[in-house]
């Protein structure tokens, strides 16, 4: 079987725990206005990046394997639960040897209903150790109008890994006029006490470091003159979020004890 | 055992000079953390106060605040210099005031001449007569036996940055023996050296050996004067903690005093002088305060080491570098680490002093270095950007567990081992000439021998291979034929007698030579074999320029069809290298490390055939060339990894720039597992 494959990455520190070898796929049907890799979007086409088999991965991950010594290998991309066949066979064949694999997936292709995917899925989640979910926005309104898509399914796949109880860390990024509303924010919060698998939080400030891809690419950038947000913008939403996340928590525990006692 | 020894663990090191042993038998691994550490005494934020206050006046003035024109600077030459003598823990500076730059003439007469004139001073005339017609100079008698082909070679470049006007440096003395054994021991130790030196027959080797000796012996003399100028005795063995660090400090002046090196290095001192530090602690002398102030003021003062150099020398070595390389932590043979309090308290100074680039603080790197020590550095690089890491894992095996490293990566076991300091190579334009029959492609002189130049119009990779083993041949031998003049000048005319003074009698001299330009080779050799490289050429028939197609796999991206070929030129280029006779019985090395003078040979080397353009940069040191590592940081690391570093055993450098933001999440921003498990 092969992957598309957008590119390789050799170090990168800020996708997952430690120091890992980074695996871009190509293709994503998300249309996140701030999405800073536009040049992942296509498959099918004629820009559906390299065909590169696990084996092909894996060789140059071992070529690197020394570096990776506290850390292990992250897909990301586009969008790789749109390869998920492939994404297993590499995650698979990683584990086998031993590698820590990390999933970073805005889940949208999940699907309860579908069981023949579902089936794909539990497979995939077995080779998995840990999930990288990026929560765009947690109003489904909002969402919508972010990325073209409502969060139903993201939000369902959120609660699928914590009954399989597969380690999470939530990505969210703040942008301002879409994610920045403390509400909202408060609301992701009290979303997020609800499971039980959550390990980070790892909130991100809106950069227009993707724009020049845009320009490169011929296409509008949707957020134009947009500023970006600075790493207190991102502290400050995560303080929110975490404030909402351990009310609620505490909500729910002392109503567990109750039952408890019942 | 000596009454100043007390507490200590005695050993060999007692009747032998052995400061390893002593080290081994004595000191106390750290493995915590940095909550230990003090902050600057008041006392050391005046006198610091007053180092910025002089740094802003050296810059308003041009770069030089004061330089001395009548005293050539010797060990004792200048009376006592202060900032402020109440207050400072460790005392001397090179010349009478601080900021104020010595004169050293015997690397050259010339250069110093040119080292004033240049900042606006001149050189008392009596002093230049004495050295023109009365006293040789290095450089003078390195020119006296130049050949032609050595001057031509060295004015077209392809052989760079020769230590033959200027002091060659790369000399570490044990600066520690004279802290641990006071200076009268280390002198009778030379008088027994010389007494065994040559009681048979006078060869020259034996007669220049019992000369030196002679100059060592004296040399010491001068030291214990030197001491005795500031008001203190460094006969005896030093006692506290700050009259460790004092001796330790007097021999390094010494040195800085005799010699204008182009690297003069500090050593591996912090561990040695932990075991005084412990000692103080535990007798009640001193507090951690105490210790950390004294170590701040050393720090402080070798950061005031200045030499009186040209705009020129500046632009080789990017500024005004003394690479005062001080080697810290790294593990011990017996797999304890040699990490101390005070190599914590080493590194403390560049938050009690703020960053710096001096002294240059070298930090032995292992896997298993203590957490606290990785995690003290991590942070403190971090803040500062002002730690240089080396691999202690590697380095350990050809020199054990006490050497140091000289300049920024040139090891050597300290007191035991020195280095004949060679410059580098230029391997890209030697690529040109193996093209160009021996022809500067810039100068147009006939440079090299007149080899058979290459006149197909795609070049090929085996008919250039073979050429260009033929050029790197010659330029090998005329290079080493070179340094062989210049190292046996330098010590005729130019003897660190202070520094070997430090050292045992039978030391091992590398003789390092260098290589500038490897990448552009690589991927050069590299566009040849896997795309078409036509060359363009003049009228005249040379080759000018190069046109590429298709492409080609470039050195950078661990990719093995180019990485062994820069592998294997660096094998080759040390072979030729080793089949030269080398002066004074050295063990040729070589080094590629070129981490400031890239820019320097790239504006003398012409267009070359892996598309770099005539007057661009080559990469620093063993990097790929800018912009051409396309697959990110370890992909680009293990390029350079390939390197055999028993083939290039002076150092292979690496300069790597990352965004902070690129290393790692910001902990305010990303929330771990902790912050999370509190809502439980």
């Amino acid at each position: 079987m092969v992957g598309y494959i957008h590119s390789t990455e050799t170090l990168g520190t800020v996708d997952g725990p430690g120091r890992r070898y980074v695996v871009f796929f190509q293709g994503c049907p998300m249309r996140c206005l701030y999405c800073h890799n536009p040049d992942t979007w296509a498959i099918g086409g004629p820009n559906s990046g390299r065909q590169m088999t696990a084996e092909e991965l894996l060789a140059e991950y071992d070529s690197g394997k020394e570096f990776y010594t506290n850390g292990g290998i992250t897909c990301t991309g586009g969008e790789p639960m749109f390869q998920i066949d492939f994404l297993t066979e590499l995650f698979m064949k990683a584990r086998a040897k031993g590698i820590h694999t990390c999933l970073d997936t805005s889940g949208i292709t999940f699907n309860r209903a579908n069981t023949a995917y579902l089936k794909k899925v539990d497979e995939l989640l077995k080779y998995t150790s840990l999930v990288m979910l990026d929560i765009k926005e947690i109003d489904n309104d909002m969402h919508i109008k972010l990325t073209g898509h409502p969060n139903t399914n993201i939000l369902d796949f959120a609660r699928y890994l914590s009954e399989k109880e597969v380690p999470v860390w939530i990505r969210h990024v703040i942008v301002q006029g879409y994610t920045q509303d403390k509400e909202e924010q408060a609301r992701l919060g009290e979303f997020l006490a609800t499971l039980h698998n959550v390990k980070a939080l790892d909130c991100l400030p809106y950069h227009t470091m993707g724009k020049n891809k845009y320009d490169n690419m011929g296409i509008k950038y949707p957020l134009e003159g947009l500023p970006a947000l600075t790493d207190n913008d991102a502290i400050e939403a995560r303080n929110n979020i975490i404030a909402a996340w351990k009310v609620k928590k505490a909500e729910l525990n002392a109503l567990e004890a109750a039952n408890k006692q019942e | 055992m000596r009454e100043e020894w007390n507490g200590f663990v005695g050993g060999k090191w007692e009747r032998t000079i052995d400061v390893r042993e002593f080290i081994q038998k004595n000191y106390t691994p750290y493995e915590g953390d940095d909550s230990f550490l003090a902050g600057p005494t008041e006392a050391t934020k005046t006198l610091w106060a007053q180092v910025m206050e002089l740094t802003k006046q050296e810059r308003e003035a041009g770069g030089v605040l004061d330089m001395d024109t009548k005293v050539v600077s010797t060990i004792t030459s200048h009376g006592a210099g202060y900032l402020n003598k109440d207050l400072e823990k460790i005392v001397g500076f090179q010349t009478d005031k601080p900021f104020k730059r010595s004169m050293q003439p015997y690397g050259g007469i010339r250069m110093a001449m040119k080292a004033c004139s240049d900042n606006g001073y001149e050189v008392d005339p009596e002093i230049v007569e004495f050295f023109t017609i009365h006293r040789k100079t290095h450089n003078a008698g390195v020119f006296d036996a130049y050949t032609d082909e050595m001057r031509v070679a060295r004015t077209n470049h392809i052989i760079t940055g020769l230590p033959d006007a200027y002091g060659r440096g790369r000399i570490i003395g044990d600066y520690r023996r004279v802290a641990l054994y006071g200076v009268d021991r280390l002198i009778e130790d030379k008088k027994v050296q010389k007494d065994i030196c040559g009681t048979g027959t006078m060869l020259p080797d034996v007669i220049r050996n019992r000369e030196e000796i002679s100059e060592q012996i004296r040399a010491l003399g001068e030291l214990k004067k030197l001491a005795a100028i500031y008001g203190c005795d460094i006969s005896k063995p030093a006692v506290t903690f700050q009259e460790a660090v004092q001796a330790t400090y007097f021999g390094y002046l010494a040195a800085v005093k005799e010699q204008n090196g182009a690297a003069m290095s500090l050593g591996r001192t912090s561990t040695f002088l932990d075991i005084y530090a412990e000692r103080d602690l535990k007798e009640g002398r001193a507090t951690e305060s105490d210790l950390q102030e004294v170590i701040d003021h050393f720090v402080m003062k070798l950061r005031c080491v200045k030499f009186a150099r040209t705009p020129e020398y500046n632009q080789i070595f990017a500024g005004d570098p003394v690479w005062v390389t001080e080697s810290l932590g790294g593990m011990g043979t017996d797999g304890r680490t040699l990490v101390t309090k005070n190599s914590f308290r080493f590194v403390n100074t560049l938050n009690n002093l703020g960053a710096a680039p001096e002294p240059n603080m070298t930090v032995l790197w292992s896997t298993r270095l203590p957490i606290g020590w990785k995690k003290f550095c991590a942070k403190t690089s971090v803040n500062t950007s002002s730690i240089q890491y080396e691999n202690d894992d590697l380095m350990r095996n050809d020199h054990g567990d006490d050497y140091g490293i000289a300049c920024c990566v040139s090891s050597m076991v300290i007191g035991k081992e020195m280095q004949f300091f060679g410059a580098r190579a230029n391997l890209a334009k030697c690529l040109l000439y193996a093209i160009n029959g021996g022809i500067d492609e810039k100068t147009r002189v006939q440079v090299g021998p007149k080899y058979r130049p290459i006149t197909a119009e795609y070049l090929d990779y085996d008919e250039v291979m073979e050429a260009f083993k033929d050029m790197m041949k010659w330029q090998a031998a005329l290079y080493v034929n070179t340094l062989n003049i210049i190292h046996y000048m330098h010590d005729k005319y130019c003897y660190e007698r202070l520094q070997m003074a430090l050292h045992d009698r039978v030391v091992k001299r590398y003789f390092a030579t260098g290589i500038a330009g490897l990448s552009i080779v690589a991927d050069s050799l590299s566009a040849m074999k896997y795309a078409k490289v036509k060359v363009i050429r003049d009228e005249t028939g040379l080759a000018v320029d190069y046109e590429i197609e298709g492409d080609f796999p470039k050195y950078g991206n661990n990719d093995d069809r180019v990485d062994l070929i820069a592998a294997d030129i660096v094998t080759m280029f040390m072979n030729y290298v080793r089949s030269n006779y080398v002066y004074r019985d050295g063990v040729p090395t070589t080094s590629i490390l070129t981490i400031t003078s890239n820019v320097t040979y790239g504006k003398a080397t012409g267009n070359t055939p892996d598309g770099r353009k005539a007057g661009a940069p080559f990469a620093p040191g063993a990097n790929p060339l800018h912009g051409r590592d396309s697959h990110g940081a370890v992909a680009s690391l293990a390029s350079v990894a390939k390197i055999p570093f028993k083939d290039a055993q002076d150092g292979i450098s690496n300069t790597f720039s990352i965004i902070p933001g690129a290393l790692g999440k910001d902990d305010k921003v990303f929330a771990g597992d902790l912050d999370i498990d509190l809502t439980k």
